[in-house]
């Protein structure tokens, strides 16, 4: 009895252990937005010239090749690792019209809460960044980015994780990001958030013909700070359009819920059948 | 002078140890076994091949895109691998949780096998980092990304390989006849079973919520909300399938170290084993079934994703379900030896349809393995299969334990 009483606190302690590391290991998903303070960008594709000013402009802030290709019908240039935003140019049902391509900086960030370093991390202004000195490589985020924006250096022995992060270096030097300070057609806009949804709005408004009514990025999931004017129709300008409206890291949060109750409660179950099927044993075992 | 004496005693006990230790490391028996011919190649290949992994990138060695940053690494070697250990777990519930005396004989060697299987497939995750270095970030909290399912799952894995190591110790102490060690280190086994079963409930899970974000990317039939109790469920059975399996092969090859009694006890241990799988599979098709009926899937089964969907639940969960159940009703051990293998086969199409077969299965370039990965994952494997027999042939793992354990009691 003395043994068994001995190994039921060593038992106890271990439960306590679980529960230390449970709580530790809590889980917390990414805080909401706080959307009066994030920045972003407005992209009006009524406005855009196809020019690649944005492109050319991306590439020598970040020292990355300069763009040889030119936007074509037909062809679709996506984003890799050694060019962080794209022109394409769509043949619509309302004429020709040219979209760029970038990460979303989403409000909820799924690559960001998939990581598990917080190398991908969503800072307080609103861009999404990486942190070199954090990632490990394991490229989770880009499983987990609805819009498939982390790129990774597959030929190199030291690989970064390469996509756009709204120039934050810049935004902390006061400058604007390089593509909107680049643009030669007006069609980039930066600003908070909420005053590029005002101001998207009012252009609808005051022009509905010119504009679909949806302004892509709004709800697309959770929101995201870039936005996207459209005079055409979204399904027929490359976007996806099968996403959902509420964010991504939401998926993953039943589960994380339960971590720490399974932690509680999974050793406490144990425990009690452990010592309820010891007892029976010993009292078989004495009437043989 | 008294502690002089005492030391230099002390020391040449120490010298012996490792003189043993160092006996044991010698290989033992026959070298050019067929195991050994079709092994040592491929590890050498495999092993050149990580070298220029490293060197290159990832790039030069694998198929992975832009798109499939994921494939038969993860997929196989860490998401299936460890489904397949999943038999260590429940069988620790069985015996020390639920006193099923029955199975105390393969309990050492199932919980070999798992603690193996993590620390080389789960430690296959290393060879798909891209920066290796900072693995360590996530532990020492460079930083801790609490809110990322993967980060649970790493933190698990390293938990639960000490909590099997903890479990197993018992009988390294045995081998080296550490008498005080062994009584310390049983002593926790409990503890570490408890730990341990907490654990894997939640990192066999964890694998499938890993896929949870990658909602649109996974093909409908088999991405839900239910991934993580799928692959729950779905390793009871397939960790079983896996004991089965070993069992029926170590059983030939190391048949001289197991004793009359065990070897006479492992077939009601394997009809038990068949009942309980039955009991899990169906289950598990169950849930699969509901999910389907759930999500109103009915106009994808005649595409051919859907046949390939109904291949997997039919062929190799509900199929070998029936032969579980029909074997050990008629006591049939060549049938369970076949379920056993159609369900492994089953786990398998399963893993790689979540995590490789369906995932983007819409991308206009579907990623194909390069055969260098296919040598890198059997080099794992194999490597695996060296440690396990060089284990067994040492420590009292299938034989019995050394008889000053007996008298100890
Ligand atoms: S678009 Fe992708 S990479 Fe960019 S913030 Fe959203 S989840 Fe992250
Ligand atoms: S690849 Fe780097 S940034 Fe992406 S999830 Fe892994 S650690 Fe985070």
């Amino acid at each position: 009895m003395s043994i068994n009483r001995r190994n039921f606190f060593k038992v106890l302690g271990v439960t306590g252990l679980t529960l230390a590391t449970g709580s530790a290991l809590k889980a917390k998903t990414a805080s909401p937005e706080s959307e009066k303070e994030f920045s972003g960008i407005l992209f009006d594709s009524t406005r855009c010239l196809g020019c690649q000013s944005c492109e050319k402009a991306c590439a020598k802030v970040n020292n990355l090749p300069k763009p040889t290709e030119k936007p074509e019908v037909g062809v679709i240039r996506e984003t890799n690792e050694t060019r962080r935003t794209v022109i394409n140019t769509y043949n619509t049902s309302k004429g020709e019209f040219s979209i760029k391509k970038q990460c979303m900086h989403c409000n909820e960030p799924a690559c960001a809460a998939a990581c598990l370093t917080q190398a991908m991390y969503k800072t307080k202004e609103g861009p999404v960044i990486w942190r070199a000195d954090k990632c490990m490589g394991c490229r989770y985020c880009m499983v987990s980015c609805p819009f498939d924006v982390p790129k990774f250096e597959y030929h190199s022995s030291n690989p970064q994780i390469v996509k756009c992060t709204m120039c934050y270096d810049r935004l902390l030097e006061g400058k604007i990001p390089a593509c909107v300070y680049a643009c030669t057609g007006d069609a980039l806009h930066f600003g908070t958030r909420k005053e590029l949804i005002k101001e998207a709005r009012r252009r609808i408004q005051e022009n509905p013909d010119d504009y679909e009514d949806h302004i892509y990025g709004e709800h697309e999931a959770g929101g995201t700070s870039f936005l996207y004017l459209t005079a055409g129709p979204i399904n027929e300008l490359g976007f996806k359009n099968t996403l959902q409206n509420s964010s991504y890291p939401s998926l993953t949060k039943g589960f994380l819920y339960s971590v720490p109750t399974i932690f509680v409660l999974w050793p406490s179950i144990l425990l009690g059948i452990y010592e309820a099927t010891k007892n029976n044993n010993s009292k078989s075992e004495s009437h043989e | 002078m008294n502690n002089a004496a005492n030391l230099v005693a002390k020391d040449n006990q120490e010298k012996a140890t490792w003189k043993f230790i160092l006996g044991e490391l010698k290989p033992k028996g026959k070298w050019l076994t067929p195991f050994n011919i079709i092994s040592i190649p491929i590890i050498i290949l495999g092993i050149v091949l990580i070298v220029i992994r490293f060197w290159k990138g990832l790039g030069s060695v694998t198929n992975l895109t832009q798109e499939v940053p994921w494939g038969l690494w993860i997929g196989f070697d860490v998401v299936t691998g460890v489904a397949f250990a999943g038999g260590a777990y429940v069988l620790t519930f069985m015996v020390y949780i639920l006193n099923m005396k029955k199975y105390h004989s393969i309990v050492r060697v199932t919980v070999l096998n798992g603690f193996l299987a993590y620390v080389f497939y789960a430690g296959a995750l290393l060879l798909d980092l891209g920066r290796p270095l900072n693995v360590v970030n996530p532990i020492i909290g460079n930083n801790f990304g609490v809110s990322s399912v993967l980060f649970l799952v790493a933190w698990h894995f390293l938990l639960y390989m000490v909590a099997q190591l903890i479990e197993f110790s018992p009988t390294i102490a045995e081998w080296l006849g550490a008498k005080r060690a062994r009584k310390i280190l049983s002593g926790m086994t409990i503890a570490a079973v408890i730990f341990g079963i907490t654990l894997s409930t939640l990192h066999q899970s964890g694998l499938g919520a890993l896929y949870l974000m990658a909602k649109e990317k996974i093909h409908p039939l088999w991405y839900s909300e239910f991934i993580p109790i799928m692959f729950f469920v779905s390793s009871i059975f397939a960790g079983l399938s896996m004991v089965i399996f070993e069992g029926s092969i170590t059983h030939k090859v190391f048949s001289d170290q197991i004793s009359e009694k065990n070897h006479h006890n492992h077939n009601t241990i394997i009809h038990g084993l068949a009942k309980i799988c039955t009991g899990a599979m169906f289950a598990y098709l169950f849930l699969q079934i509901l999910v389907f009926i759930h999500e109103k899937h009915w106009n994808l089964i005649n595409t051919g994703m859907g046949y390939w969907y109904l291949f997997e639940i039919i062929g190799f969960v509900l199929i070998p379900m029936l032969l579980f159940f029909f074997s050990y009703r008629k006591n049939n051990l060549l049938l369970i030896k076949v379920a056993a293998i159609m369900t492994m086969i089953g786990i398998i199409l399963n893993r790689l349809n979540v995590t490789v077969i369906g995932f983007k299965w819409d991308a206009a370039v579907r990623y194909v393995p390069t055969w260098m990965e296919l040598v890198v994952t059997l080099t794992v494997i194999f490597i695996e299969i060296w440690v396990f027999r060089w284990v067994i042939n040492r420590m009292p793992v299938l034989r019995e334990s050394p008889t000053w354990v007996k008298t100890e009691r």
